[in-house]
């Protein structure tokens, strides 16, 4: 509490000569955060450590790629009513916040030293790592689809930019009367709803420009994974006989040349294919042992997101083992609740012991219309797991209000993590 | 003047206990950090705390039809929604936008 007042006496007294109190902390002890990946989660994990943290911290940001391109809405990329330079944006909105950013890739932790290694062979000191590397396809599950030319022939479409606008492309270029196939893997996998919100926006794209088309949807699990009865029915209503649902029907081969998907049950022929990949944790979370739960995806203590395998390392967003949904809204909730516990862990006390946080995911079923998920979740000490809270659920219908808003909710959250 | 804007917003942030600033940063994917929405949403910097608790309450007993925000008052407690109230009439307004686009060197 000393620091903090002597934090504002300082700011007080360095705005009042009009200097950024950085200047005045000079003399201050620092710790340094890494943040390895600039996603949803660690953009904003950066952001509010600043904000919470104030000039006490050094606060690094580790993100290889120079443009932050948003999933959320990248469907609708595919359903023509977005472009994907609509959905992307720089980092340098950070930069008001004295975040060093770091164009590198992360590619190994030493615990033991606190570092990490990156892809130019330059190592960074860390006093708190924070790891939001997404998510990394299992392509052991589809060697056919490992190589870069196979995935231009199939795209995945699964983390947005020029995968995506390969899928549009290749959309545009189908003649009507055409099939497009997408397959949809076992659960858990990043959003949850977002097969159905594709199969929902190929459909509007056909049914505007190639109404004799047909849009076939290979799921791997029992029934749709999330707004099932409101997927069901928008299919219905909007898109009679254009959406063909088949739940439990796993793939096991692909014939990229032929465009031919075998499942346990049949052979389908697509004119345009589009298979969704079995996902694990990124990569870095992969190495030391992090992605302990079925090899696949990270045990976090939910107060604080520290890893549960290595001390010191703290892992957010996709890449956590799923007790909550894979969401970009979870993903900044997350980042938040770790950047507040990393905050209080190095001022000497003790993390919040019951974070409360809310989810708010909505899936666009046209190029106006939406419909939500909304959850407020509270953690159970007994459980030690983030539990849903009462009142929590879906739309009764889609709807353009809720379009409308979906909108704002995107421009809003680019603006809270990257601005 | 926009960089001491800037400052005594994160200084408010900081301000608040560690509980309640991280529920009231939830509410940013929407309304924006802390509570000053780009649009589309009200701006909950600066609210009136009385005029706050009497919307949340309304959302919550269904006397104001919403579409996502019965959901979230009902998973507050009614504590957490007089702390909110007071978190958020407590945030300077200034005006927010969009990140900006990528730099070409």
């Amino acid at each position: 509490m000393t620091a903090r007042r002597d934090f504002l006496k300082l700011l007080a007294a360095s705005a009042a000569f009009g200097a950024a109190p950085s200047l005045a902390w000079a003399n201050q002890p620092k710790g340094r955060v890494v943040i390895v990946g600039g996603g949803y989660a660690g953009a904003a994990a950066a952001k509010y450590l600043r904000m919470w943290g104030g000039n006490r911290l050094d606060i690094v940001l580790v993100e290889k790629s120079p443009a932050f391109i948003s999933c959320p809405l990248s469907n609708l990329v595919l359903g023509g009513s977005k472009t994907i330079d609509e959905l992307t944006f720089g980092f340098s909105g950070l930069d008001k916040y004295g975040i060093r950013r770091v164009q590198q890739e992360a590619v190994a932790i030493d615990p033991e030293l606190h570092t990490v290694a990156l892809s130019n062979e330059e190592t960074l000191a860390y006093d708190r790592l924070i790891i939001a590397p997404g998510i990394d396809f299992i392509w052991e599950k589809l060697p056919m689809l490992e190589s870069a030319t196979a995935q231009q022939a199939v795209p995945h479409a699964w983390k947005a930019g020029e995968q995506t606008v390969n899928l549009r492309r290749q959309l545009e270029a189908m003649p009507d009367g055409g099939t497009f196939v997408m397959t949809v893997p076992k659960a858990p996998y990043r959003c949850p709803p977002g097969p159905y919100e594709r199969a929902s926006q190929v459909a509007f794209y056909f049914k505007q420009h190639k109404p004799r088309s047909k849009v076939i949807v290979l799921d791997e699990n029992p029934e749709i994974v999330s707004k099932k009865g409101l997927f069901t029915r928008t299919w219905a209503d909007m898109y009679p006989g254009l959406v063909d649902y088949r739940p439990n029907n796993a793939l096991i081969e692909i014939d990229v040349a032929t465009r031919n998907v075998k499942t346990e049950f049949e052979t389908v022929k697509a004119d345009v294919l589009n298979v969704i990949p079995p996902q694990r944790a990124g990569k870095l979370a992969q190495g030391l042992g992090m992605a302990n739960i079925d090899r696949r995806w990270c045990e976090v203590d939910f107060l604080s997101y520290e890893s549960r395998v290595v001390p010191g390392v703290h892992i957010i967003g996709d890449a956590v083992a799923a007790a909550l949904p894979k969401s970009a809204h979870m993903a900044t909730s997350q980042a938040k609740v770790c950047a507040s516990a990393i905050v209080s862990l190095m001022a000497g006390e003790a993390p919040d012991p019951q974070p409360v946080f809310a989810n708010t995911c909505y899936s666009f079923v046209s190029d106006t219309m939406a419909m939500h998920v909304a959850n407020v979740y509270r953690f159970d000490a007994s459980k030690q797991i983030m539990v849903s809270a009462e009142g929590g659920g879906v739309s009764d219908h889609p709807s353009e209000q809720e379009g409308n808003y979906a909108q704002w909710w995107a421009r809003n959250i680019w603006s809270d993590v990257l601005n | 003047m926009a960089v001491l804007l800037w400052l005594a917003c994160y200084t408010q942030a900081a301000l608040a206990d560690p509980h309640l600033r991280v529920l009231a940063a939830s509410c940013a994917a929407c309304h924006g950090t802390n509570g000053n929405s780009v649009g589309g949403t009200p701006v909950l910097a600066g609210l009136a705390p009385d005029y706050f608790i009497t919307q949340m309450q309304a959302f919550r007993s269904g006397t104001l039809p919403s579409t996502v925000m019965h959901r979230h008052a009902k998973g507050l407690t009614e504590i957490e929604i007089h702390q909110l109230a007071d978190y958020f009439a407590a945030q300077p307004r200034h005006s927010a936008t969009l990140p900006p686009k990528v730099e070409t060197p």
